[in-house]
């Protein structure tokens, strides 16, 4: 049985959840799905609509809100309940905070942002990748493992439904509020975010290779003469030459333009991530070896210096 | 403030890994290695709190002989000693023989704080951190922006969530952080950096019997393509040309 840890904000299922019960159903065998948190049984009930075999809601009023002492307490319960072979989770920031502890706690190992997984009991492997997304690894674990899965790895869109609801079972937990040593306080997003690239129609990002924050005018100017929004990948942001609401991946933006346009971009999966959705990936590259052109549609290796002022030329009415 | 930094010695970001003759891991025998760059902001975040509330920055590492390293490049940045777990086998390691190794290391030190980089450009485990943190009986707090240590036996810090969502946490000390990258601005060795670093102590530690991996790497590979990409190639001039026709008549992305 694959047990999978779902993750759930005011009742709704982010999509990294739906697939990890994707991976779990390709994976084979039966699968279980727990879910916590306040507003739980509203996530619970899309779940059932699955083709699982139960959806368990874990009540306990000290997981109302996430922290990472109240989460390895609850579900070290239900996991050792439940025995599952594998548990699931999707590799998000909240799993990237707990599933470390918890695998500890169980003495289970941990895999993280798996791709995909292969075979069946002692020939069951976990497919992740390694070496900033330029190398690929099989990794089996020993014993029963937590194994998490990259945001996008596989598609939520192509999730089983049961013929009928599954039952969904509440299973009351004690996890005693005064062992949780972390504090949370509310939420909160910062200035309102100046540009919406999730709403953009083509985009043109710029990575290390654009060396120089002054060069990013160059950027500037092909995505004018293209109709684009300007975007980033992290570095450029984590330095200051372009503000945050402009990055994309991971930690920023996830986009799903018609036209995406990489300037000087490696390709690190946290990138990738956020952007392999685009429609049309061109990638402008010296390294003919970044991960970026494995999701390009075009690809041209050269000094992004002399072609885009190429662009340019061509483009101008 | 006793400040604990782990850090990791990886191989540089430019080199592009080779398989070895096993499958199971890469010829690191032909890599350069650097500091893994989310560390280096985790130091630097070390080091602030030391300027500001006094004390000492200790820089830990559990690996090979070569990762002497980047803890030197560590004390050249201001690290007042360091820690080093020494074996072989923990270049291949995974983050639960990391996490079992640098906390025997570092369990009777005292540390007030303990902070490392979100996850290394190597493995990525994204792990180690709180790993640590569950084998020191230390709570942790995950991918943080912002370090207020200004209350007495408690810090509190903003944590990074999804989709441009943060959030304040309070913990009390001693505790476990990782740093997201871009938390503050790195500093380099200087020259007096530089020379003061070759008379500090690094303390070197045999890695515990029981640090074991939980995982094998089986099989190591250049991942399958999953998109046709069309390389265009020819003077800049001509790939620009031919790159704008396509985008206009092929994918009909732009006007």
């Amino acid at each position: 049985m694959i047990l999978v840890i779902a993750e759930q904000q005011n009742g709704v299922l982010n999509r990294a959840s739906i697939e990890a019960v994707v991976a779990a159903q390709q994976a084979g065998g039966t699968i279980k799905v727990a879910v916590a948190g306040a507003h739980a049984a509203a996530a619970a009930a899309t779940l059932a609509e699955a083709a699982v075999a139960e959806v368990i809601v874990l009540q306990a009023a000290a997981l109302d809100t996430y922290t990472l002492d109240g989460y390895v307490a609850g579900l070290a319960h239900v996991i050792a309940a439940e025995k599952p072979e594998h548990v699931f989770l999707p590799h998000t920031y909240q799993t990237r905070d707990f599933a470390p502890a918890l695998a500890v706690k169980l003495g289970m190992a941990l895999v993280t942002d798996c791709i995909a997984t292969r075979g069946q009991g002692s020939a069951f492997v976990a497919v992740r990748p390694m070496f900033q997304g330029k190398l690929c690894a099989d990794v089996a674990p020993v014993g029963a493992a937590l194994i998490t899965f990259q945001i996008g790895a596989v598609r939520a869109d192509a999730l089983a439904r049961g013929a009928a609801a599954a039952p969904v079972r509440e299973a009351a937990i004690s996890v005693d509020a005064g062992t949780i040593r972390q504090k949370p306080e509310a939420p909160f997003r910062e200035a309102k975010a100046a540009v919406d690239l999730t709403q953009a129609e083509r985009i043109v990002s710029v990575g290390r290779g654009i060396k120089d924050q002054e060069k990013i005018e160059l950027a500037r100017q092909l995505a004018a003469a293209l109709g684009a929004e300007l975007g980033a990948s992290r570095p450029i942001c984590d330095a200051g030459w372009l503000p945050m609401d402009r990055q994309v991946g991971s930690s920023g933006q996830t986009v799903a333009p018609k036209l995406y346009l990489a300037l000087g971009i490696s390709g690190a999966i946290q990138h990738l991530v956020g952007m392999k959705g685009a429609r049309t990936i061109v990638a402008i590259n010296k390294d003919a070896e970044a991960p970026i052109f494995e999701v390009a549609d075009y690809g041209i290796v050269a000094d992004l210096f002399e072609v885009v002022p190429a662009m340019l030329k061509e483009l101008q009415p | 403030m006793k400040i604990a930094v782990c850090i990791k010695q990886v191989p540089a970001r430019d080199w592009q890994p080779r398989v070895n003759d096993e499958r199971t891991w890469v010829r690191d025998q032909d890599a350069s290695f650097e500091l893994n760059e989310p560390d280096a902001y985790a130091l630097e975040e070390g080091l602030r709190l030391k300027e500001k509330h006094g004390g000492d920055v200790v820089v830990c590492s559990a690996g090979p002989a070569r990762v002497a390293q980047a803890l030197r490049e560590a004390l050249a940045r201001g690290a007042d000693r360091a820690i080093h777990v020494e074996d072989d086998s923990l270049a291949r390691a995974d983050a639960f023989a990391i996490g079992g190794a640098l906390a025997s290391a570092m369990k009777d030190e005292q540390f007030d704080v303990v902070l490392t980089g979100l996850q290394s450009d190597d493995q990525g485990f994204a792990q180690t951190g709180v790993v640590l943190a569950a084998m020191l009986g230390m709570p942790s707090a995950t991918i943080i922006m912002e370090v207020d240590a200004s209350q007495a036996g408690a810090v509190r810090v903003k944590r990074e969530l999804e989709g441009g969502w943060f959030q304040f946490v309070t913990l009390p000390l001693p505790a476990v952080l990782t740093i997201q990258s871009g938390i503050n601005q790195l500093r380099y060795a200087t020259l007096k950096g530089i020379m003061a670093a070759k008379k500090k102590e690094i303390r070197k530690v045999a890695a515990p019997a029981d640090a074991v991996s939980r995982q094998t790497i089986v099989s190591l590979y250049v991942p399958e393509k999953t998109k046709k990409t069309e390389m265009i190639g020819g003077s800049a001039a001509e790939a620009a040309k031919e790159l704008v026709r396509r985008l206009r008549d092929e994918a009909r992305v732009i006007s």
